[in-house]
């Protein structure tokens, strides 16, 4: 009987892109749900907007590559990017700011680079830094979440679909009446002018660690996280390295300059951390590859944000502190490289 | 008398993987005798090194056990005829190590009485002989490493006695799937296993041997212990180990037991470690006790693409087709065929390939589903976390695609052992074993032609410097002239005017 050559190994491989990828899209369902729940219902709104102009950008460049169009879509990794930046978006948010955000991430971070696998920058977070600079207003509109609030304002549907369509509310509510400042932008301010954390605490934002809502966000977040910790989609080494990272120095700082500092716990609840640390910071093409070199690729980002948080003029680090890492990266590998069996130990020095 | 319990043992192995075993279908029976078949066809080259010499002619009529071909250089091991009958033609016939493509073999028409070649000499007890002549002798029996490597057994002992030794240790790991022939060896042939670990033993002067055992093969375990038991030999530990792909290959069992890691390059004997195949031991206990050589082994037939999947002990050189014929042939699915286990094995082209020393597994597998394409690697470092020498395989697939030789070298490319392991998690297909394969032999290519470059740089310098050495011994024998010439006077540099003229007429063009 004659037979088809072919080359070892003769057993297949049981996971593939395009699982891993609808992995992360299923593990942020709780969070998206947490995130609709306490600040309405334009988060659907930016993650349509978001997904189609992700998936427009890919085409194109897909087709501009010579690239086949169809199969590639199907890794989802377009989709990754897109449900990212809209947990990047106020919920508020013109459709254009978003639409910019999305092809820069696709056409420039992504395919610029080489498309996924080769590109340097975490896509979805380049996309949200180039929105911040250019839309600085737009990005910093965050309404009151759904608790937490005395004057709270319930933006319907109709509402926020027409500010996302046009960038304006209806003529009987003002931006003033539902906009807030975010706990991170609370606390910045706050003690910038000389009150003590245990004093803006006080505030109706404020939750028992960071801001309301916000912290129950943050809590569906780490709970898809887990679930992608649990099913090996993700690995400890850089969630626990940004959350050391940013806690260390939090934690450090809150005990040996009480009254000024954020509490560790506020660090962790508020803003992007635990989004950052489950779900952007492990976007595998762009994160260390070595186990050390996640630990410190994770550490860097997590102190990075403290860094920004802290002494920086931005509210939150999270994108910055992701983009900046990233571009260690490669330096990073190269300090990181394990020892290969057999061969004599590194002495330092050696190349 | 205790019996010695199987102590558990995990060594500091990075990586692996745990792969379904599917051992179960081949161990449900006991080793079957494949029976003497029409046809034996005996490649020359069975094992690494120079291929054997053969000894016999077309038409010789040659009986089982007799030599056939006889070790040829510094490397190489001798054939042995596995039954007996006339020697139709030494042709090139399809092999397995060259993936069914042809290599020179001997073929015998078999009369089917196995009438057996007279012993050159009497079988004696293995300690009277000196521990160096029973190394020649083990070379003689045409011995090699049965677990797939094919080293000759006996050369690999010489090189070993030459470095200072400290443990023996029997591999009975055998950690791919689907393959149970040295696990069935072990249950049935403890007696002759454990005969031969006290032959290696002998030869070596060594007094700590370890017989390591996969935690999946209790048969296996219990019988290697009960064997023990009752030979109540103190220098001889049975070893358990965690059922772990690849923790059977020769450099990981060493890291596993020893906790020591063989020097990229370099082989168990330098960190004092003899590694043996437990079907090696038991042949070599054949050949020395029972004056059998190395003429048949144990292979198992398995897969979804075989009827009955079971053990059988084949005469070397019978053809797969035969023994897929005497499991009951295939079934409708049948689509690969491979010798060897589905992680390291080599899939061939046609079943008239001869089962070899090397012939550990047949495997048919059924048409494998459509695997997606090839995907761009997304650096998940998967790959990185299971391979068992700690290479970055997602590193050396960019530097493999760049063709950057000094990164792949420096890489570790060279210490990558194919095992596999790196393919079966990759989620974006990529055949990484397959490219790595092909970027070894590009680094080969490469420094075969550095080689020959600097041969013939060799030459041309030389050729350039003998050039110059004639010259300048042409123009010391020229000024010598012309002094003597001056010496002379002018009437005789006349002379040599004269001469020179009559020269350059003759012959114009100079």
């Amino acid at each position: 009987m004659e037979f088809k050559r072919r080359d070892a190994p003769f057993i297949t491989p049981t996971s593939d892109v395009a699982s891993i990828m609808r992995h992360v899209l299923y593990a942020l369902i709780p969070a998206a749900l947490a995130y609709v729940w306490y600040f309405g219902s334009g988060f659907i709104l930016n993650l349509i907007v978001a997904s189609i102009f992700c998936i427009a950008g890919e085409s194109l460049m897909l087709r501009l590559r010579g690239r086949p169009i169809e199969s590639t879509l199907a890794d989802y990794s377009a989709l990754v990017t897109a449900a990212l930046l809209a947990f990047a978006m106020p919920a508020l948010t013109p459709w254009w700011v978003t639409a910019t955000a999305a092809l820069f991430a696709t056409v420039v971070a992504k395919h610029l680079y080489g498309g996924l696998g080769y590109n340097l920058f975490n896509p979805a977070m380049a996309g949200y830094v180039v929105a911040l600079v250019a839309f600085p207003m737009h990005m910093n509109l965050w309404t009151a979440p759904r608790m937490g609030d005395i004057d709270y304002h319930f933006v319907t549907i109709a509402e926020t679909a027409r500010f996302t369509l046009t960038g304006s509310l209806p003529d009987y509510l003002t931006f003033d009446a539902i906009s807030r400042a975010t706990p991170l932008d609370i606390v910045k301010a706050g003690l910038n002018n000389m009150q003590t954390f245990d004093e803006l605490r006080a505030y109706p934002m404020m939750g028992d660690f960071g801001g309301r809502g916000w912290e129950w966000i943050g809590n569906f977040t780490a709970f898809g996280g887990a679930w992608l910790l649990l099913k090996k989609i993700i690995r400890w080494q850089i969630p626990f390295g940004v959350l050391m990272g940013l806690l260390i120095p939090a934690s450090l700082m809150y005990v040996l300059v009480p009254g000024v500092n954020p509490s560790p716990g506020f660090h962790l609840f508020t803003g992007g951390t635990i989004l950052c640390a489950f779900f952007i910071a492990t976007d595998p093409v762009s994160a260390a590859t070595s186990d050390k070199g996640r630990l410190i690729y994770g550490f860097g980002i997590g102190f990075l944000i403290y860094a920004i948080r802290e002494w920086g003029s931005y509210a939150d680090g999270v994108a910055f502190a992701v983009l900046v890492m990233n571009m260690a990266v490669p330096a990073i590998d190269y300090l990181t490289r394990p020892h290969i069996v057999g061969h004599p130990l590194k002495k330092r020095g050696d190349p | 008398m205790s019996s010695p319990a199987a102590t558990y043992d995990l060594g500091n192995l990075h990586g692996g993987l745990r792969l379904p075993a599917e051992k179960a279908q081949s161990t449900a029976s006991a080793i079957q005798s494949v029976p003497i078949p029409n046809q034996l066809v005996l490649p020359i080259e069975q094992h690494v090194g120079e291929p054997a010499h053969p000894i016999v002619g077309i038409g010789e009529y040659v009986r089982k056990g007799q030599l056939l071909a006889e070790a040829y250089g510094s490397l190489s091991a001798p054939i042995h005829a596995s039954s007996s009958g006339k020697v139709v033609a030494i042709e090139p016939w399809p092999v397995s190590r060259r993936l069914g493509r042809k290599a020179p073999c001997i073929v015998i028409e078999c009369d089917g009485e196995d009438r057996e070649a007279e012993l050159p000499e009497e079988t004696v007890p293995f300690n009277t002989y000196e521990p160096e002549s029973l190394l020649q002798k083990i070379l003689q029996g045409g011995i090699v490493g049965l677990g797939g490597a094919v080293f000759p057994t006996g050369q690999k002992l010489m090189q070993a006695t030459t470095m200072p030794l400290e443990y023996l240790i029997l591999n009975g790991v055998e950690c791919e799937p689907y393959i149970s022939c040295d696990d069935l060896l072990m249950r049935e042939q403890a007696a002759e296993l454990l005969g031969g670990v006290q032959i290696l033993m002998y030869a070596l002067a060594l007094t700590d041997c370890f017989i390591v055992i996969e935690s999946d093969k209790p048969e296996a375990i219990s019988a290697i212990g009960e064997a023990l038991a009752e030979l109540n030999d103190a220098r001889i530990t049975l070893k358990q180990v965690p059922t772990i792909y690849p923790s059977g290959g020769e450099d990981q069992l060493v890291q596993l037991v020893t906790n020591r890691e063989v020097p990229s390059g370099g082989l168990p004997t330098d960190v004092g470690c003899v590694v043996q195949n437990v079907g090696t031991a038991a042949a070599i206990y054949r050949w020395i006790c029972e004056g059998e050589p190395l003429i048949s082994r144990v292979t198992t037939v398995t897969g979804p693409g075989v009827s009955s999947p079971m053990n059988v002990t084949a005469r070397i050189g019978t053809t797969v087709a035969d023994i897929i014929s005497f499991a009951g042939g295939y079934t409708a699915g049948a689509d690969q065929l491979i010798i060897g286990g589905p992680m390291c094995g080599k899939s061939v082209t046609t079943d008239s390939v001869p089962v070899v020393k090397a012939t550990n597994c047949i495997l048919v597998l059924n048409k494998a589903s459509p695997l997606s394409d090839e995907q761009p690697c997304i650096r998940c470092g998967e790959c990185a976390t299971v391979c068992p020498i700690q290479l970055l395989p997602q590193q050396l697939f960019w530097y493999a695609c760049a063709d950057n030789e000094e990164k792949l070298r420096s890489h570790g490319l060279t210490d990558c052992i194919e095992c596999g392991c790196c393919d079966l998690v990759c989620p974006s297909h990529i055949p990484l074993t397959a490219d790595f394969r092909n970027a070894k032999a590009r680094i080969q290519e490469l420094a075969d032609e550095k080689a020959r470059a600097e041969r013939a740089r060799l030459r041309f310098e030389s050729r350039n410097e003998r050039l110059e050495t004639e010259k300048q011994v042409r123009e010391s024998e020229l000024a010598l002239q012309k002094e003597e010439a001056l010496k002379a006077g002018p009437a005789a540099i006349e002379e040599i005017l004269k001469r020179q003229q009559k020269k350059q007429d003759q012959d114009p063009e100079d």
